[in-house]
């Protein structure tokens, strides 16, 4: 009796154990509710990018990551209480929500732990004077709007004035962040910009095409996640919307939002932050170490694809920032504050996406005390609705800092003001 | 035996009219209050506060607000997300506007501001009933979200459509906003449980909720004995709106610190508090308690359980969860159709009874 007892301490110790030392990344994902079907792909990517550092490096800098998983379904309330009882070890959490990332914002300022958001979340939060704990580099949404209406002046050869331009949204904080910029951009190349509004979760929006349809729009770009993609691009299908012409942001352009769409979905573009495709030597590795040892999330169903990639990116540079914390402080059990400084550090050349297996894959980019939020770089990616696989269109492209610069001071400010923080000196 | 009223002598009209007849009771009450304000303060953390007690408890009070509209009035309301959603932003307007005023008394207003838009929409009931009110009422729920996200003056034209509190005092400990402690949020939260459920109790056992349960029970006939049937209803609503408003308010401001009215205060709210409702219990205080416990508790309890303890996948544990309280759902409905509350009455008879049951 007495032997048991030790031993069933014993196991419950090495239990808790590892714990402490390693580092906890906490995963906030969602595969259930409206929006799990793009949710799952991300948090597969995201999964599988730490489970390949763990299997063929042994973790980071010696220090096994540990990804322990909390199902949100994209809601507020549970994302809170997600946060809330993985935050104890946790080092930098990604919730892949924008409206839980405005939940969170306040709260990890007062718990000092790193909110990392890659193209979602509160976009002013690129100031880091004022959010010295949210990083939302490579890009954000006023990035993605800019580097879409850049692209549509190269097409249009420098002149949108008089164009007609629609934007269809999420009705929700998320969708209807690009429209600030989009006012000022329409204002300062003489476009027309009209706001059409999709309710939550988005399945119903006949009115809203034919509304399109009657207007005519030149072109089309979409804030859409979700089931929401899938119904416009096939809505947009219907009414023979040139679909050339239609450009998605980057969670408007998976696999899973074209492909019911059949032949109609065929030259639907989206922005992106990140490449597509599985042409990258990255994928060997994780053949060999995750697909072939059974460890992939979920059996590895999604790997390669568009959202995929992308969570698999987020996990990508929270890892750099790791390798960087871990460089600058010396040691390779860090904590949240290292971390910071890790990612405040952060420098992504296109050698080191290369070394890791992702050539070109993201733009190079570098943050700093005050900059958050990288150089906001993205590209245009195609739909080829014949081979089924998107193809990358454009150059990584800069967007219209001069709008978009002023307009990120003004909304960190009235945060700041809001909130009652003094931006600190950088 | 173990329920004794042998010796529990009642003496005066007094004493056999108070809410807690048996002395047992009374002592039990006072013991769980005790524990609430006195000791639980002190032990909480952040994950019991924001995971456990604190939506336990504010989902209580929008419980309670819904009890003595459907419970005790017999009006059925699926309206309940967008009153409680009248109550965030009504609050949220209060903070912003006159920072210097203490937000306990905004969360009041706010519930008097919910009261007199619950009273607006409560008109129609005077000409309908039943099913075609819940329709009714759904038309507030949808009106209401679309209100809140299409004027941007309600969110005092932020980027995206979010409202955020500010962070209040009371006294000099905050209650609001990141840095408030787990126990200053749950003592304000308590604070207005215990309010709600007192002036509820109180309301339910004298005239006021007499007109409403005979309003419930037949409204013809208790026209002919003389119920006002426009005040009765309306006060039902008012003061239903009012609970629930302060729910709303005490749940943006309060527990969560930032709110999207689309997805805060949908049509999901409206019906988890109606089930809370249903299966704690209608027309009883103790069963919206239940019934809040009951939906708040067990799905963390689950997701702890499976996720936590053995280790299953979140989105297979999810589903299963769904199932699970579902399927408890159900079987709680057809064993006893009166609720939670119903159950825990028969096991104090069966209590008081033993060991020798007639």
């Amino acid at each position: 009796m007495k032997l048991k007892l030790a031993a069933l301490a014993a196991t419950s110790m090495m239990v808790a154990a590892p714990a402490l030392a390693d580092l906890v990344v906490p995963h906030l994902s969602y595969r259930t509710g409206a929006y799990g079907a793009n949710g799952t792909q991300y948090a597969d990517g995201f999964n599988d990018y730490f489970t390949l550092l763990n299997e063929r490096d042994g973790g980071i800098g010696g220090e096994v990551i540990q990804v322990p998983e909390c199902e949100t379904a994209y809601n507020t309330e549970k994302g809170v209480e997600c946060y809330e009882s993985l935050k104890a070890d946790g080092l930098v959490f990604n919730p892949l929500s924008t409206g839980i990332t405005y939940q969170l914002i306040p709260k990890v300022a007062v718990d000092q732990k790193v909110l990392y958001t890659p193209g979602y979340g509160r976009t002013s939060a690129k100031n880091g004077t004022v959010f010295e704990w949210v990083f939302n580099a490579p890009a954000n949404y006023w990035d993605g709007a800019s580097v879409a209406i850049k692209y549509l002046l190269e097409e249009n050869g420098g002149d949108l004035s008089g164009k007609k331009i629609a934007l269809i949204y999420h009705n929700s904080a998320y969708g209807k962040e690009p429209i600030r910029t989009l006012t000022d951009l329409s204002a300062k190349h003489g476009f027309e910009l009209s706001e059409i509004p999709v309710e939550a979760p988005g399945q119903e929006q006949k009115s809203q095409w034919l509304q399109i349809r009657r207007d005519k729009p030149d072109y089309v770009l979409m804030w859409g996640w979700g089931v929401m993609n899938q119904v416009a691009i096939q809505e947009a299908a219907n009414i023979r919307f040139p679909m050339e012409n239609f450009i998605g942001i980057w969670w408007a352009g998976s696999e899973i939002d074209v492909l019911p769409a059949g032949e109609g979905s065929n030259g639907y573009k989206a922005i992106t932050f990140n490449g597509v495709g599985m042409d990258y030597p990255i994928y060997d590795d994780i053949k060999t170490y995750v697909l072939d040892t059974g460890k992939a999330s979920q059996g590895g169903e999604h790997v390669g694809s568009a959202v995929y990639s992308r969570g698999m990116y987020a996990a990508v540079v929270i890892a750099e920032a790791i390798r960087k914390a871990q460089e600058l402080a010396g040691t390779s059990a860090i904590d949240p504050s290292q971390l910071r400084e890790g990612f405040e550090n952060l420098q992504m050349t296109d050698e080191r996406l290369a070394e890791i297996g992702l050539p070109d894959f993201g733009p190079a980019f570098e943050m700093t005390c005050e900059n958050h939020g990288g150089n906001g770089m993205a590209r245009i990616q195609q739909w080829d609705a014949a081979a089924k696989q998107w193809n990358l269109i454009t150059d990584f492209m800069e967007p219209d800092n001069e709008v978009l610069d002023p307009l990120i001071a003004e909304d960190s400010t009235a945060y700041a003001e809001e909130a009652g923080i003094t931006p600190r000196d950088c | 035996m173990f329920y004794r009223e042998a010796g529990d002598f009642k003496t005066s009209y007094c004493d056999d009219g108070q809410t807690f007849p048996i002395k047992l009771d009374r002592m039990g009450y006072y013991v769980i209050l005790g524990v609430a304000a006195m000791v639980v303060p002190f032990v909480i953390n952040d994950y019991w506060a924001s995971a456990v007690l604190l939506p336990f408890l504010i989902y209580a009070i929008a419980s309670i607000g819904l009890n003595i509209l459907t419970g005790y009035a017999g009006q059925v309301s699926l309206g309940t997300g967008g009153f409680m959603a009248v109550g965030a932003y009504a609050v949220y307007k209060l903070m912003t506007a006159f920072p210097e005023v203490s937000v306990l008394i905004h969360i009041l207003l706010a519930g008097g501001i919910t009261a007199m838009v619950g009273i607006a929409f409560g008109l129609p009931s005077l000409r309908i009933k039943g099913f075609y009110l819940a329709v009714a009422t759904l038309a507030a729920q949808f009106f209401l979200v679309w209100l809140f996200n299409k004027v941007p003056w309600f969110y005092n034209y932020s980027a995206s459509g979010q409202i955020t509190a500010p962070e209040r005092t009371v006294l000099g400990w905050a209650v609001t906003g990141p840095a408030a402690s787990p126990a200053a949020k749950y003592l304000v939260c308590l604070l207005f449980v215990v309010f709600a459920a007192w002036v509820a109790r109180n309301l339910t056992r004298g005239m006021v909720g007499r007109k409403w349960m005979a309003i419930r029970d037949m409204d013809i006939a208790a026209e002919i004995i003389g119920v006002n049937p426009l005040t009765a209803k309306l006060s039902a609503f008012g003061i239903s709106s009012f609970f629930v408003g302060i729910a709303g308010a005490l749940l943006f401001a309060v527990y969560l610190g930032a709110a999207e009215v689309t997805e805060a205060f949908g049509i999901n709210k409206s019906f988890l508090v109606l089930f809370m409702v249903i299966i704690g219990g209608l027309g009883s205080i103790f069963g919206s308690f239940a019934g809040a416990a009951f939906l708040v508790l067990l799905p963390v309890l689950l997701k702890n359980l499976l996720v936590g303890a053995l280790g299953w996948p979140t989105d297979l544990a999810a589903h299963i969860e769904l199932m699970i309280v579902g399927a408890l759902i159900i079987f709680f409905l057809i064993v006893e159709p009166h609720g939670l509350a119903r159950l825990w009455q028969l096991v104090k008879e069966k209590l008081r009874l033993w060991p020798f049951p007639h």
